[in-house]
């Protein structure tokens, strides 16, 4: 692999340092660095600045307590994954966290970097020699896009584990900048253009995920399939949160990740609300997914198959709800 | 050039040295003689380079040195004491878990964390605790084997 680029690195210990440091030209957060370094030693960018957030210690800290909760970007993905507390209260959040990479990946990255995890694609993850002589494309450096080439645009695909989690449990992410804070419901982060997937604007900071206290009686969980079944980033990854009435949907939300260059709200769902979790909702379920996902050839693996895994994640996951319910 | 004085401990020295702002752990602790610490793929996907920060598991080439300043690490070199290997290290040569040995040091510093955390793991912890670890001599049964051989000489201590 290449070297890496020289930046020089600040560890701010407060958010209002963070970002002023972040104010500057070609600076960019660094925190666990499990996605970051890998890219920069690829040469997929060379920041002047780093700015690593592990020093600040309010950005770990989680406030279960009060309604919403509030979850610090800093927070590991180990810890997510680890805290009963978040288990009970939020297994899908839980679940997606300890399905991320492998348990070193987990002791470092934290939830901030997996909500901004880069997209990904088979002609871009690669080393600089091997982008420059494939002509680099247009998502660096280059003019096209070898997945899609008649189109504009870059088709890599969000591939986060923890996102599609975080939107079904209807989070909002808090960010902040030198001009102060905002927030923004989490599905409205994404945008489905692999070049520029994230809505921030230069110099922000995710500082915290705000989640409302999950509804008595609601159910949520998170699926994924990937090639290898102890480290993989997701072909396809579902979560789900749904609450019955009796046997009946009362409330169902679908997100998905792996399959598109956003995190995937899925459309329609109200439409199943008030059926029962039968063979027939499954199936209609199940087509609802398959016509919203659009993978395109960013991974070894077929795309057809990232779209009919996908379907079946989903119909799994109701299934195994329901079943869940059903013994409440 | 930015640089920088980094202080450590280093299985179990206190350290300062002058880095680079860019340096990855990798190369400063093999910078420094520690060459157990292995460059498998050098992108955060074998493992080969697991070392422990504060006790738990992480990848020295996809780690900056300066990002885990003032922090414990700790490589496969600490484990033997006395020119005596550890009870992990002992099970791995006895259990055959080490062929040409390349995915060793780090297969058993993420062992090594698991066993501190929990003494008697089930094969599926041991498969989940090194599931970031790749080896390609072995095919992993002697490596899980290996890791239980440990646990039974404790238990037996
Ligand atoms: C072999 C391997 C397998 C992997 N498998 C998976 C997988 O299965 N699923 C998965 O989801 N990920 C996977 N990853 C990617 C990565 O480990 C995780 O996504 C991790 O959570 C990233 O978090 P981090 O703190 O390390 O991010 P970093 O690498 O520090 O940052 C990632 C990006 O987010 C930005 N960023 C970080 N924090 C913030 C913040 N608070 N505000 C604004 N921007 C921020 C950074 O500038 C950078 O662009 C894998 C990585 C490797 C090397
Ligand atoms: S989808 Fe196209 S533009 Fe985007 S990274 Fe892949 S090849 Fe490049
Ligand atoms: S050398 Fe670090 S993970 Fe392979
Ligand atoms: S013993 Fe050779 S790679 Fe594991």
């Amino acid at each position: 692999m290449d070297t890496m680029c020289a930046f020089e690195l600040k560890r701010p210990t407060n958010v209002a340092e963070a970002s002023a440091l972040l104010a500057k030209p070609n600076a960019r957060v660094i925190a666990g660095g499990t996605d970051l370094v890998p890219n920069l030693r690829r040469g997929l960018d060379a920041p002047a600045t780093l700015v690593d957030i592990t020093g600040i210690a309010a950005l770990t800290a989680l406030d279960l307590d009060r309604a919403p909760r509030v979850i610090g970007a800093g927070a590991t993905l180990a810890h997510l994954a680890g805290d009963p507390r978040i288990g009970d209260e939020y297994p899908a959040l839980a679940q997606a966290a300890a399905e991320v990479a492998a348990p070193a990946h987990r002791n470092a990255g934290t939830l901030g970097g997996n909500l901004c995890l880069d997209t990904r694609c088979v002609f871009y993850n690669q080393s600089e020699w091997w982008r420059a002589s494939n002509g680099y494309c247009l998502k660096r450096r280059g003019d096209t896009c070898h997945v899609a080439p008649h189109g504009k645009r870059c088709h890599a695909a969000f591939s986060g584990d923890v996102a599609p989690a975080l939107i079904v449990l209807g989070a909002e992410v808090e960010i902040a900048s030198v001009d102060g804070m905002r927030r923004l419901p989490l599905a409205a982060l994404y945008r489905d253009d692999g070049a520029k997937h994230l809505a921030l604007a230069p110099g922000e900071l995710i500082v915290a995920v705000h989640v409302p206290p999950a509804a008595t009686g609601s159910h949520s969980a998170y699926g994924k399939a990937r090639v290898r079944g102890s480290v993989d980033f997701p072909l396809a990854g579902v979560a789900m949160a749904v609450a019955f009435d009796g046997a009946r949907i009362a409330r169902l939300d679908v997100a998905l990740t792996g399959t598109n260059s956003n995190a995937l709200s899925l459309a329609g769902t109200e439409t199943l609300v008030g059926r029962a979790a039968d063979d027939a909702t499954l199936a209609a379920l199940g087509n609802l997914v398959a016509k919203q996902v659009s993978p395109m050839r960013t991974t070894v693996t077929a795309s057809n198959y990232r779209r009919r895994v996908a379907s079946v994640l989903v119909q799994r996951l109701l299934r195994n709800l329901a079943a869940e319910h059903a013994t409440d | 050039m930015a640089r920088r004085l980094l202080k450590l401990t280093v299985n179990g020295r206190d350290r300062e040295d002058a880095v680079d702002d860019h340096a990855l752990l990798v190369d400063h602790l093999r910078g420094i003689g520690l060459t157990g610490v292995k460059q498998g793929c050098d992108a955060g996907e074998c493992g080969a380079c697991t070392v422990l920060v504060d006790g738990e598991p992480r990848l020295a080439c996809i780690t900056l040195a300066a990002s885990v300043e003032g922090q414990r690490v700790e490589t496969i070199e600490s484990l033997a004491q006395n020119g005596r290997m550890s009870r992990l290290q002992a099970a791995f040569h006895e259990k055959l878990g080490t062929q040409c040995g390349f995915c060793t040091p780090g297969m058993i510093m993420s062992a090594e964390a698991l066993l501190r955390r929990h003494a008697q793991p089930s094969e599926r912890e041991i498969r989940a605790a090194l599931g970031g670890n790749v080896c390609r001599c072995t095919g992993y049964v002697k490596i899980v084997e290996s890791v239980q051989c440990a646990c039974a000489a404790a238990a037996g201590a």
